[in-house]
């Protein structure tokens, strides 16, 4: 299980001149469908243990006999997500990325239409739950599945 | 916290919640409290497949909360030994509960034609299942995922035609390749007319102090992946055990003949890591992965054509269907299990009995007219395949009798001597020594995980043990693990959870629990499971032991039955039983 480092993730990154860090799924062969990550995201980004909170998501195909599949945001150069929003909850950073707002969020969906990939769905409270690339997820996965990269 | 309970009559087609905080308070959850809810819902002396028998699920308060901490327990009478009935299950099934936001089930009645029970948090549709029934557990599963919503949360149990036709072994398959296996979960289900239940929710879990949670859980997570606590569930696996155990001389081989097999390498975790495992999977929230998929590659025709199946191995079927069988060959394991998987039969009861049945074959006990032709030789795995199908089918008296156990059937056709149960229950494959005896014998649902006696034998042949020290380890096992249960934890994990652990865990999401606490509350759980048996009839100073496991070399040498008896008598009496 080597890799698997808990604590704050890519601390030395985050003194160096800020870059866009984005999660990239590297190694999704690798997925033993644990759902560590899932409970990482919401664990340290809403302080709940849930699976509706969690911005990324592990699926299964057939149970457990088939192939996990990860599913985590792309980070796109043009959101689509950000277009689909009527009311600004989402939009892009100067730097490229996207911010989320709760509080603007009215549960239209749109977003969730929007990303093909899957990446954003409605929590049980009805907002959009949007991953921001904050690499909880990568600490807690014990395969290196997961990934944070630079984007250039 | 939940400290909910659902309650589902099919009788009458009826479902409610309640709330009960005292019994959860008092209890902690999982088998505390399970077993508060079967002294109270199973009424004495009932025929444990009658409508009035209930089916008992249960969770604990760090369910889904923590790492490994991934089970559930399941009580019930058991129809197999007429006592209690206890196993455990991993899977998603305990995360589906806890999101659904059930922290126990309670089960009862009997549907008038087959259904299954739909769960999403407080909805419970009772549905019909007659064009399932008759469908093997696999096929459910694949079925019900696509006419039931929740998918990646949900949790689909469900028997085959085992428990449908109510054979006292008869397994429930959680999930993909996860079991509630041994006493006979499956037969209860199968009385029910109950097939499946598949539960799903949305509820997250609030937790009161963030902070202090993320850093328990960190320790802990730490602990599971990063030390060599669970090292060995990572690698081979619990197959890791077959060359160990082999070469210890405790291996059981053909039906307790023998304690180590000339074959030994050919079904040792090596050698499957090594051609066979094509995956490792995890039960939900368990970083771990210890779930071995084999693959199974069998030609159909001579032009490369292949039928492919992915089986699940772990150590205990290996023993139970392979060594204890006499099989030569990985590929001869594999089908067993998979065939174990495809009926729905508990794989260490039904190897034990088909080893018994091999051995009286042998003896001329059983004649072919009896077998129906099928050869019950060692090594015969074609022969096994049609001796399981037909322990299902029971198309005669004597495979009637073998669908009830060992016990009953050598009760029929004599070699008790070599029926290797106890406590009623098809032995596992441990033949270390005294403890591994007395530690099944004694423990509350005859398991070598109640206590582990096994490793305590282990434990002795590296340091020497008085009888007393092993009876004093097997009450702390039997103690701690009560509690260990009622969170309900993975055994593998349980190096990981050190009392400190679980008292901070618990502290974590609002539990205030003291060492001394802990320990008296392990203590009067057990004597809990201990009045359920003996008001259903186990007496433990006339509990049966096989005369086989003092003929054969063990890890610790040949076993005295006087150890075996003084050690009886010292548990009883330091239990306060005497």
């Amino acid at each position: 299980m080597a890799g698997a480092v808990v604590g704050k993730p890519n601390a030395e990154a985050a003194k160096r001149p800020r870059k866009r860090r984005r999660l990239k799924v590297a190694h999704p062969e690798r997925c033993i469908g644990c759902l560590s990550c899932m409970f990482a995201c919401s664990r340290i980004n809403t302080g709940r243990a849930s699976l509706e909170r969690s911005a990324i998501r592990i699926k299964t195909q057939g149970g457990i006999e088939g192939d996990p599949i990860v599913v985590v945001c792309h980070a796109c150069e043009d959101p689509a997500c950000v277009r689909a929003c009527p009311t600004g909850a989402l939009s892009r950073k100067e730097d490229g990325g996207v911010v989320f707002d709760r509080d603007l969020c009215d549960g239209c969906g749109r977003c969730v239409d929007a990303c093909l990939i899957g990446a954003i769905s409605l929590d049980s409270e009805g907002k959009a739950v949007k991953c921001k690339h904050c690499g909880a997820c990568v600490a807690f996965c014990p395969h290196d599945v997961l990934k944070l990269i630079e984007v250039d | 916290m939940l400290r909910r309970v659902l309650y589902i009559d099919l009788t009458r087609g009826e479902s409610w919640v309640e709330e009960k905080h005292d019994l959860f308070e008092e209890w902690l959850g999982g088998t505390g409290v399970a077993t508060q809810l079967l002294l109270k819902e199973a009424p004495e002396g009932v025929d444990p497949l009658s409508p009035d028998a209930p089916i008992i699920f249960s969770i604990g308060p760090l369910s889904t909360m923590f790492p490994a901490m991934t089970k559930t327990v399941a009580q019930f009478k058991s129809p197999l030994t007429g006592e209690l009935g206890e196993c455990y299950a991993g899977g998603r099934l305990a995360m589906a509960m806890r999101f659904a936001g059930h922290e126990s089930i309670v089960i009862k009645g009997r549907a008038e034609r087959p259904c299954y029970i739909s769960i999403e948090n407080d909805t419970v549709r009772i549905r019909d299942a007659t064009s399932i029934w008759g469908i093997g557990a696999a096929r459910v599963g694949v079925i019900l995922r696509d006419v039931e919503k929740g998918v990646g949360r949900r949790s689909i149990i469900r028997i085959g035609p085992a428990g449908e036709r109510m054979v006292r072994y008869a397994s429930v398959v959680v999930d993909t390749y996860r079991h509630f296996g041994r006493l006979g979960l499956g037969a209860v289900f199968g009385s029910k007319n109950l097939k499946a239940i598949v539960i799903s929710g949305t509820e997250d879990v609030a937790i009161p102090d963030p902070r202090r949670y993320r850093e328990v859980y960190n320790r802990i997570y730490r602990m599971v992946v990063q030390t060599d606590a669970m090292e060995k569930y990572h690698d081979l696996g619990t197959p890791m055990n077959v060359n160990v155990l082999n070469q210890l001389k405790g291996l059981p081989t053909r039906n307790f003949q023998s304690s180590s097999f000339a074959e030994a390498e050919n079904i040792s975790g090596e050698r499957l890591a090594e051609e066979y495992l094509f995956r490792r999977v995890s039960c939900a929230h368990c970083p771990i992965g210890c779930i071995h998929v084999a693959m199974l590659k069998t030609a159909f025709t001579p032009h490369h054509e292949f039928e492919v199946r992915r089986v699940s191995y772990d150590y205990e079927p290996i023993y139970s269907l392979g060594s204890n069988l006499g099989v030569t060959s990985a590929e001869g394991v594999l089908e067993l299990i998979d065939t174990c998987e495809r009926l729905g039969l508990d794989a260490m009861s039904t190897g034990v009995v088909l080893s018994w049945a091999t051995e009286a074959y042998e003896k001329d006990l059983i004649t072919p007219q009896e077998t129906l032709g099928v050869p019950l030789q060692w090594n015969n795995v074609k022969g096994y395949i049609k001796a399981m199908e037909n322990i299902v089918a029971a198309p005669n008296e004597f495979y009637a009798a073998l669908a009830r156990g060992v016990e009953f059937a050598a009760s029929r056709y004599g070699g008790t001597d070599f029926a290797m149960a106890l406590g009623g229950n098809e032995v596992s494959g441990y033949h270390t020594g005294p403890a591994s005896i007395v530690g099944q014998l004694v423990g509350v649902r005859h398991s070598h995980l109640d206590n582990a006696g096994y490793s305590i034998d282990q434990s002795a042949a590296k340091k020497q043990l008085d009888p007393g020290a092993m009876v004093d380890q097997i009450i702390r096992e039997d103690d701690s693990r009560s509690v260990f249960n009622s969170l309900v934890g993975c055994l593998f994990a349980r190096g990981v959870y050190t009392e400190e652990n679980i008292i901070d865990a618990l502290g974590s999401v609002g539990i205030t629990k003291s060492k001394e606490e802990l320990t008296e509350l392990g203590r009067k759980i057990f004597m809990e499971k201990y009045r359920f048996k003996t008001r259903e009839g186990f007496d433990l100073s006339k509990a049966r032991i096989p005369r086989r496991f003092f003929e054969t070399v063990s890890t610790l040498g040949r076993i005295d039955p006087e150890t075996v008896e003084k050690m009886i008598a010292l548990y009883r009496e330091r239990r306060g039983w005497v």
